[in-house]
């Protein structure tokens, strides 16, 4: 990556002002026009360096304070399905295989927000039997210390 | 917030168009003038109900790893070791998960291998306490969007 996409996305993560033009107020920090913003914009999203480009809503100001950590124990024969079935819920938000510990034995992560912890219990039954697997773990959010968006 | 304010919401976390005019762009879409749409999401700024608009990045494709961190420390003393967690800007998210097994605290760091490994060993150093690293070997699924409704 090139030193002025780089700092093009520096400046973006901030967020863009709510003006009319806001690419042309984004290229005069970064030193180009509207237009090679948007073109960069666009070739970043391409090659997927930007997932996408869009409002990060706050959930808690929605209401959603429930926000559950699902561990599972999942056979590693198993994973990619088991992954699969339980990235496909809607009410999932992320879903990651990651290694296990001899003493922390779980191997894939689901993260669910909820307004109650009774609905993300009823979805962490409803996801063990569509998966099929039993042996899991409900990790419910006491307090959030941190919570940023990955940034460069 | 109204219907239009959902409808808003709703189209923005989907997608902001990447276009010389993107209010007007989305004023089309929703039906009402492109300063009401402005006035709007200020709105919805100040609220808290947008954090910010702008990229949503694949920091893997910048060669940064992820990886997630469980601390053992009783309920009542993760409070300070989460002060030094969070001195840390590569830390994203840090949680209170308060379980049986005592591991508590839960934080996710962002960063190439070498600044990960320095910065738990650091942690280590500066709390004591026990860690289990957990890193991340698949994401099946990234995708934060929020029914509205």
């Amino acid at each position: 990556m090139d030193d002025v996409n780089l700092k093009l996305l520096k400046a973006a993560q901030e967020g863009i002002d709510l003006v009319e033009r806001p690419y042309a107020t984004l290229g005069e920090k970064v030193g180009i026009s509207e237009m090679e913003v948007i073109s960069r914009l666009k070739a970043l999203e391409e090659e997927g360096l930007i997932r996408r480009f869009s409002a990060t809503i706050g959930h808690r100001a929605l209401g959603i304070l429930a926000n559950a950590m699902i561990a599972w124990r999942v056979p590693e024969e198993d994973v990619e399905r088991v992954g699969k079935i339980l990235a496909s819920n809607e009410s999932v938000t992320h879903c990651y295989e990651r290694a296990s510990r001899q003493e922390w034995p779980y191997n894939i992560y689901t993260v669910v927000h909820f307004r109650t912890k009774e609905e993300a219990l009823k979805v962490a039954r409803e996801l063990s039997d569509a998966a099929g697997i039993k042996d899991y773990k409900v990790l419910f959010s006491k307090y959030e210390y941190k919570k940023t968006s990955a940034i460069i | 917030m109204d219907e239009v304010d959902r409808k808003l919401l709703a189209e923005v976390q989907e997608e902001f168009p990447l276009v010389e005019e993107p209010f007007k762009a989305l004023a089309e879409t929703l039906g009402i003038p492109s300063s009401e749409v402005i006035s709007r999401l200020s709105s919805l700024q100040e609220q808290g109900l947008i954090r910010r608009i702008g990229p949503v990045l694949d920091l893997r494709k910048l060669g940064r790893r992820g990886v997630l961190v469980a601390v053992k420390v009783p309920d009542e003393e993760a409070c300070k070791v989460a002060r030094i967690v969070n001195s840390y800007r590569e830390v994203s998210h840090n949680y209170l998960r308060p379980n049986e097994t005592g591991y508590n605290l839960w934080f996710t760091v962002s960063a190439d291998e070498g600044r990960i490994e320095e910065i738990l060993k650091d942690v280590l150093s500066r709390t004591g306490c026990k860690i289990l690293i957990l890193p991340t070997l698949r994401i099946f699924k990234i995708g934060v969007k929020f029914d509205i409704y």
